[in-house]
């Protein structure tokens, strides 16, 4: 029989053994969800196609929306002074559709090193970075980030002098934060577009640093 | 600078209040809101306006002599009615 690829013992050509379908019960909130979901379309409330696209909406949000913003606060200081003051307004000015989300911008520093997470559940600044890492959501970096976040910079690949203070900021409630990351020296040549490029999903959580210009 | 304690209540439901910051002392870093008392809207009530403030501790307050580096901090977001006034802590008269 004709067939395009090969099953020898459940793995594939590169030795790796097959995902297995995902055959396993619902869990209870799996099914509460598609309930609520087809109650919801049943009663027009919403439609399909409505959820669908706010489901693209979503996927379409990258953290390359976030280096944008981080870009021009780097490079206009008026632009600096608003997101520092009110990051929400600023960024809906700025044209991205963040909907009803309450965003706080910290700034890194000389002396001041901030990180972000969220100790009780997952809260990110979605609406304008799009879906969390998946590391971000583990009971690993949402419990040692408070415990030791030195120790989780390290393995992150930041390692700061003891002079440099670090902020762990727990996303505790209604706001969600996004953090500014210090412009990377040698980088006065560079526009707002160049710049954006330097800046990483990480730098923006605050687990990373924004990318070398010498690398460019 | 305004130092206040939160509440080390520890009742069922939908709190965001963590544990690991009841009976810890802070300073109130800014305020923000009101918002809903999330604990209300939650279970389907309207959520009672509440004020929400930005509280800044401490390693060392949170996590005592064993802490990674005293001096660094955490921020977290605790709701009005969790937070009660604190003595400015002995340490910062004697700094002063």
């Amino acid at each position: 029989m004709p067939h395009d690829h090969p099953h020898d013992n459940g793995v594939s050509a590169s030795g790796h053994p097959y995902r297995t379908d995902n055959d396993g019960a619902l869990s209870y909130w799996q099914c509460m969800e598609i309930a609520v979901r087809e109650l919801l379309v049943e009663k027009g409330v919403t439609t399909s196609s409505e959820i669908a696209r706010q489901i693209e909406a979503m996927d379409a949000r990258s953290p390359s929306d976030g280096a944008k913003v981080v870009a021009r606060a780097w490079t206009d200081p008026d632009f600096r002074r608003d997101l520092l003051a009110d990051a929400s307004e600023a960024t809906r000015k700025m044209g991205f559709d963040i909907g009803p989300m309450k965003l706080i911008a910290v700034e890194n520093t000389p002396q001041l090193h901030n990180i972000i997470v969220c100790t009780l559940c997952s809260c990110y600044p979605r609406n304008l970075l799009g879906l969390p890492p998946d590391w971000y959501k583990t009971r690993a970096y949402r419990s040692r980030t408070v415990r030791e976040p030195r120790s989780v910079l390290a393995e992150f690949g930041v390692l700061l002098p003891p002079d440099v203070e670090v902020r762990v900021h727990d996303s505790t409630a209604d706001m969600r934060y996004i953090v500014i990351p210090a412009r990377p020296e040698g980088t006065e040549h560079m526009d707002a577009d160049a710049l954006a490029a330097l800046v990483t999903r990480d730098s923006m959580i605050g687990t990373g640093l924004p990318l070398d210009a010498a690398a460019f | 600078m305004i130092y206040v304690r939160v509440k080390t209540w520890a009742p069922p439901g939908h709190v965001r209040t963590p544990a690991y910051l009841r009976g810890k002392t802070g300073v109130i870093e800014r305020s923000l809101g009101p918002f809903g008392n999330p604990e209300e809207l939650a279970y389907g009530h309207d959520g009672t306006p509440t004020l929400l403030r930005r509280v800044r501790f401490t390693m060392s307050e949170v996590w005592g002599p064993d802490c990674e580096a005293a001096s660094d901090t955490i921020e977290a977001e605790i709701y009005e009615h969790w937070l009660e006034p604190a003595p400015t802590p002995r340490t910062r008269h004697h700094a002063t």
